[in-house]
């Protein structure tokens, strides 16, 4: 077993040094075996897999073909998870077969660079845990919200096969390349395939879209908590929180992580109890309402402090309770969603599937596919696959559990978005996600604005607006753009229904504020020291005294270079006359997408370097996907004529206005503000410039390698050389027959040494 | 096994599972490297880190190796 060479291309030269003595159990099942046990159909797995077949096929006619009056969220879930697991078992399998081909006699990095720290075997399970928290994070939960504005089939049919065809396949040849090269970056990577023009393109770009993402989701933060000081007081008492969990855990009880993670969710929970209180007593209710713009200045400052105070005060404990909130709330929500089971009554496709709404500007096709990023396909885990995940993977079958199948349980969770959106009122949806230059922020309004939309069955009342604000907590919810709030009222409104009843509501949004909130500002904090780490790594090139990271004063430097740069985009974002979210969201989108076509063109020359042209659509297929809609949403933000969609058609539609001498332009309504949207527009129009530009470089390199390798003949690797491993582990979340029986071997191994040990140590 | 057994087992097998995706097991982890590393070549052992030294190099490693974390 083990000894014939199984994957003849790539360990052909290395055959002889993976072989492994006859004698020893074997660390690896062969090819054969595997092989085996997938082509033999037992008549129960015929069944399971029939039936999941047929119910994942009767919930796709129900979403797509019946479109009855309302339609029961149970058939989103089904659809999800049958498509999901059909696209694990046969399209991952597929590309574990024919293109990764991933061979368990190999040491993966945690094994042959083990340090017990960075580099460590973990269990796989354990290990997708790890992962799936550190890729899920407010993406997945705020794009489908916004893109419910198109109505409720195409954000599916996008988040589900989008995931099974692109997003979970980048994350899951990202992940393996960067295991066979020893945990290297994405940004190494790029340098090694792509060359020093590509691979200086696509560091550039990464660091640009670091900067944009942490800007829209710290903007996101700003929409959520202005002007509500429920929301205000209960996230800034996590700051307090973070702090004691972090010295109880440097000076008291240090590695009692669940301990203190548990302590801290009580206190979590007393702080959102707590403001209920306190925004209801008239001095708490002015004290904690801030405004937009002191409230991005906050954020801005805070920023700062927290990425140069030390990881063990703030982060570290914050990342603790973030992960801990993040699992509990997902489940908790995906429990809810079964029990209660919404009627959903947004039609399947909308009236604004043609030419774009109030809440996204554009055509469905590109701005369906570039609102709804994380969730589908997200350019950003390919920085989390090519970081931790990585260094601590036990073997390398075992990177189709944790990519492929991570990227679909975030997949579900913004199925899970998405349907929390959908299952409010379609008026309150709409007077919620419509920004302020539309509804004039009051409920008059908003009831005027909405109703004059003319869409069919909505039929919006002050009464209902004003009933909603009284049950959440909050003064108001008219134009509480950017995803966030939505959610909250559509995960409270299914909440209440399981727990608590109306009177509960307030709690559940505030609680679902506090856990986007939470993650936000994580991500924020670390989006920003990474940021930093780059930006010094670049400027060492220049002033070699910046590649010294704990020289102090580089470090406050460089930190603030980023703050700022990220904190103008979200006092711009703030300020913006015309909305702020829904101008700069699509850049968000197209920042990510823009960086899943750098990583999959990265990916396309590793595997044309392997000369594996066979299957080469595999990775071409998503990258052309991601190119197209990525480039054409750019090219229309930058040269459409439309003011709604094109930066600089608006930009010179108040440059015109401007110059006529008008003090009054759209939605701005006074010069100042006319000028601010000159600003803004340029801006944002050199950033989608400066991005598509830079992605259109590492394209045409990573074409260039492609094409080099296909002319040359000259295949290699850039692989780490194989090292033979000495443990074995299962590959899937359940071990197959011929792995249980291998691992009892194993298991019963340890415990023979383990008495020879003890008995040795005895008769010494 | 009984329902109690059976319980307990879960209790147990989520209560693994939890200190896992938290990190709470690092260092039994790392203790269990040193020591199966070590194991043999007696003499040269370099000094094992206590639970509270380890702790603080883990946070302080992580100062000067940010890693990101996703939107």
């Amino acid at each position: 077993m083990g000894a014939t060479p199984r994957t003849p291309n790539d360990s052909m030269g290395e055959a002889g040094v993976l072989d492994r003595d006859p004698a020893l159990l074997p660390v690896a099942l062969d090819q054969t075996t595997h092989d085996a046990e997938e082509a033999h159909w037992t008549p129960a797995k015929v069944a399971i897999w029939g039936g999941i077949s047929l119910l994942g096929g009767l919930s796709w006619v129900m979403l797509a073909v019946v479109r009855g009056e309302t339609v029961n969220a149970i058939w989103f879930v089904f659809a999800a998870v049958c498509t999901y697991l059909i696209g694990y078992r046969f399209y991952s399998n597929y590309i574990q077969k024919h293109l990764l081909k991933p061979d368990d006699r190999r040491a993966t990095p945690a094994e042959y660079k083990a340090d017990g720290k960075d580099y460590a075997a973990t269990d796989r399970r354990v290990l997708f845990g790890h992962h799936f928290a550190a890729i899920a994070g407010a993406g997945p939960l705020v794009g489908p919200v916004l893109a419910a504005q198109m109505g409720y089939l195409p954000g599916t049919i996008w988040i589900i096969v989008g995931v099974v065809l692109a997003g979970a396949v980048q994350d899951y040849l990202v992940l393996f390349f960067s295991m066979r090269r020893g945990g290297r970056s994405l940004g190494q990577m790029a340098r090694d395939e792509l060359g020093k023009v590509g691979g200086t393109a696509a560091l550039v770009a990464t660091m640009a879209i670091m900067v944009i993402i942490v800007a829209i989701l710290a903007l996101v933060v700003v929409n959520a908590l202005a002007a509500s000081p429920w929301g205000v007081f209960s996230v800034s008492m996590t700051i307090p929180i973070a702090l004691f969990m972090g010295c109880y855990l440097r000076f008291f009880r240090p590695g009692k992580v669940s301990e203190i993670s548990i302590i801290g969710f009580v206190l979590l929970l007393a702080a959102i109890i707590g403001g209920g209180m306190i925004s209801s007593t008239e001095w708490g209710a002015a004290f904690f309402h801030v405004d937009p713009v002191p409230l991005a200045i906050g954020i801005i400052v805070y920023g700062f402090v927290a990425a140069i105070l030390p990881v063990w005060l703030l982060l570290a404990p914050r990342d603790y309770l973030s992960t801990f909130m993040k699992i509990g709330t997902i489940g908790m929500l995906a429990i809810a969603i079964i029990v209660v089971r919404p009627e959903i009554s947004v039609p399947a496709f909308s009236e604004f599937t043609a030419n774009g709404g109030p809440v996204v500007s554009g055509s469905l096709f590109p701005f369906l596919f570039v609102t709804i990023a994380c969730g589908a396909l997200s350019g950003f885990h390919a920085l989390i696959a090519s970081g931790t995940t990585p260094k601590l993977i036990e073997k390398e079958r075992q990177t189709r559990f944790i990519g492929y199948g991570g990227m679909l349980m975030e997949s579900f969770v913004a199925i899970m978005a998405l349907v929390a959106a959908l299952s409010i009122d379609r008026g309150i949806y709409f007077a919620m996600n419509s920004s302020p230059a539309l509804t004039g922020g009051t409920v008059e309004g908003a009831v005027a604005f909405v109703n004059s939309l003319g869409l069919t069955g909505v039929n919006l009342t002050p009464d209902m607006l004003t009933q909603t604000a009284k049950d959440v907590g909050e003064a108001t919810i008219v134009s509480r753009t950017g995803g966030a709030p939505t959610l909250s009222v559509g995960l409270a409104h299914i909440m209440q229904q399981v727990a608590g009843g109306s009177g509960m509501m307030a709690f559940w949004y505030h609680f679902a504020i506090m856990f986007e909130a939470l993650f936000i500002l994580t991500a924020v904090d670390a989006g920003t020291r990474v940021a930093r780490f780059m930006l010094q790594d670049s400027l060492g090139n220049v002033f070699p005294k910046f590649k010294n990271t704990s020289w102090r004063a580089g470090a406050w430097l460089t930190t603030g270079i980023m703050v700022l740069a990220w904190g103008a985009v979200l006092m711009m974002g703030v300020t913006d006359p015309l909305g702020g979210i829904n101008t700069l969201f699509p850049l968000f989108g197209i920042a990510n997408q823009l960086l899943a076509a750098i990583a999959l063109a990265v990916c396309m020359a590793i595997v044309a370097k392997r000369g594996m042209f066979k299957y080469l659509w595999i990775v071409a297929m998503p990258l052309a996907f991601a190119a197209v809609v990525t480039i054409s949403a750019s090219f229309l933000k930058i040269f459409s004529t439309i003011p709604a969609v094109g930066y600089f058609a608006q930009n010179r539609a108040f440059s015109e206005a401007l110059a006529a001498g008008e003090t009054s332009f759209g939605t701005a309504k006074s010069v100042a503000a006319m000028e601010a949207v000159v600003r803004n527009t340029m801006v944002q129009g050199v950033l989608s410039i400066l991005f598509v530009v830079l992605a259109i470089i590492v394209m045409v390199s990573a074409i260039q390698a492609t094409w080099h390798s296909w002319k040359s003949r000259d295949f290699g690797t850039s692989e780490d050389p194989a090292v033979p491993s000495q443990m074995f582990a299962p590959s899937g979340f359940l071990p197959t027959a011929a792995e249980k029986e291998l691992g009892a071997s194993w298991d019963a191994q340890a415990r023979l040494e383990k008495s020879a040990r003890s008995a040795k140590s005895n008769r010494s | 096994m009984n329902t109690v057994g059976l319980l307990k087992k879960g209790a147990r097998d989520l209560a693994w599972f939890i200190k896992g995706v938290m990190g709470e097991d690092a260092y039994d982890k790392y203790r269990a490297h040193h020591e199966s590393r070590h194991a043999c070549d007696a003499g040269e052992t370099p000094p094992v880190m206590t639970e509270r030294e380890f702790w603080r190099d883990q946070t302080d490693r992580q100062d000067t190796n940010p890693q990101g974390r996703c939107c």
